[in-house]
Parts: structure tokens; C-alpha cells; sequence
């Protein structure tokens, strides 16, 4: 078993705010995340998937097709948006790095070759912030 | 001869923006500004590296008290953008189109004025890992 992962990253803006709380409560909460205006992060994502290597090929997987893949189902929908308006795939849900990274894992799980297991989501909001998620 | 030693204070804020041209047309902003000119905003961890100049005092051996400098970047700096839309939240961009060239010319005038004229100060900005910018030039 060999664990094989790609970096990734985009630029997104996003703020925490829970529509269904009054505004006060929002602030109480979430604090300067909950400008109402947005502010924005630069993410870097993690992809880790497992498997054996191909005898003929050496490779677990084509990692420039993981990358292909990484960028056509997750990056080429989060670049330079807003998170909380322009992503079909976080719709009402609140856009923290724990629902965007379960989100990505979405999003990537079901459109992996059947040869490799995908292990992990490992997404950095800032370089101090980051989550992990295993599915 | 006056020993010059440069001090540098690291910090960053977490922000949104958007480049664009008022005068012109979503389009002409696309074809300029590119996915930055998103009229809904994205956004950035900018990390600032803020370079002192000067003189070691001799009684205390310090340029500058580096929480005091820290402390001026927070109450000018961070304070005023730290997770801010920097287009629709602060009075510095309200016109003046918010790229790293601007942000960090804004930033250094602000600094300037809270330095003592004998140090000098450079200030350089990253907007990415791979694109910063630094002022003065």
C-alpha cells in the first residue's frame, strides 16, 4: 500500500455566517469571520489517495490525471469565488474549512479511477488552520 | 561611523477583493483583471514583512522595541484590514483599485507616519507564496 498526495491551492473569499441567527449573534459567534462583506484566505489542499503500484507502470496513479481530475471537479469551482454565493456544491451549507473539505472529499470520491482509494482531504485556510477529513 | 542594523516584524491579515475598473464594463474588467475582476470577490492571506532602519540606540541596543512596532502594524495596519472587504470596507480602497502595487504603497504611507524620521522603512507584501511585491522599489 502506497499513499501518493497532490497539493492543490486556490483563492477564495467566504465569510461564517448562519443566516438563520440575527446578525448580533452571528458576530457573537464567528467574530471577524462574520463580515458581512467577506474577507478571503488562500487554501491549500491536500489530496492523499492509497493503493498498490501498477507493475507495468510503477505509478499508483497518473498523478498529472489526479491533478486533472482535482482541478476539473474541485479547484476550477472554488478559484477567485465567493464560497458562500458561487459553489453549488456548498448551497446552504455554512463555509467553514470543515464542510469545504468534506465537500471537496464529495466531490473527488466518486470520480477516482476504481484502482485507487481516496484517504484523505487535508485543506490549509491559512498556514496556521488546516482540517483533515477521511471519508 | 553609525553601525545601521534593519529590524523586521512579520504579520498578516486575512482579506477580500475584487480589481476592477468602475468606468468599464464586466467585460473589459475579465479581459484586464482576468478571475481577480469576479464581481463577487475572492480573497487572500497576505503576510507582511515590515523593514526598520536605523541606529541602534546605545543605551538600550534596540532600532525599534519590536512590540511597539508590532503593536503600530495591529492599531494602523491590521486593525483597518484584517478580515475586511478591502473594495467595500475600508476608506483607502473605496476608489483606488486594491492590487498588492496599491496595498502595499497604502500600507507603507500609513507606517511612515507613525516612524520616527530617522529610521528608515521598506515594507513588502505577499499576496500568494509566489506573488509579493515591496515598496519602496
Amino acid at each position: 500500500m502506497v499513499f501518493l498526495t497532490r497539493i492543490e491551492h486556490f483563492n477564495a473569499a467566504h465569510k461564517l455566517y448562519n443566516p438563520a441567527w440575527a446578525r448580533e449573534k452571528n458576530e457573537e459567534v464567528f467574530g471577524a469571520c462574520a463580515n458581512e462583506n467577506w474577507h478571503g484566505h488562500n487554501y491549500e489542499l491536500y489530496v492523499t489517495i492509497k493503493g498498490d503500484p501498477d507493475p507495468d507502470t510503477g505509478f499508483l496513479m497518473d498523478v498529472k490525471k489526479l491533478s486533472y481530475i482535482i482541478k476539473e471537479r474541485v479547484t476550477e469551482k472554488l478559484d477567485h469565488k465567493n464560497l458562500n454565493v458561487e459553489v453549488g456544491f456548498l448551497k446552504d451549507k455554512m463555509c467553514t474549512t470543515e464542510n469545504l473539505a468534506i465537500g471537496i472529499w464529495n466531490q473527488l470520491v466518486a470520480n477516482l479511477p476504481s484502482f485507487v482509494t481516496l484517504h484523505s482531504v487535508k485543506l490549509y485556510e491559512t498556514p496556521r488552520i488546516f482540517v483533515e477529513y477521511f471519508g | 561611523m553609525e553601525r545601521k542594523v534593519a529590524i523586521f516584524r512579520k504579520e498578516h491579515f486575512n482579506a477580500a477583493h475584487r480589481l476592477f475598473v468602475p468606468g468599464w464594463t464586466d467585460a473589459q474588467n475579465l479581459e484586464q483583471f482576468g478571475k481577480c475582476s469576479n464581481p463577487h470577490y475572492h480573497g487572500h492571506n497576505y503576510e507582511l514583512i515590515v523593514k526598520v532602519t536605523g541606529v541602534p540606540d546605545p543605551l538600550t541596543g534596540y532600532v525599534i522595541n519590536l512590540s511597539t512596532l508590532s503593536s503600530i502594524i495591529h492599531d494602523h495596519v491590521l486593525a483597518r484590514f484584517d478580515h475586511k472587504n478591502l473594495n467595500l470596507d475600508t476608506r483607502e480602497f473605496a476608489t483606488l483599485n486594491p492590487t498588492a502595487e496599491n496595498i502595499v504603497y497604502v500600507i507603507y504611507e500609513i507606517l511612515r507616519k507613525q516612524l520616527d524620521a530617522s529610521m528608515d522603512l521598506s515594507v513588502r507584501l505577499y499576496e500568494t507564496e509566489r506573488n509579493f511585491v515591496e515598496y519602496p522599489a
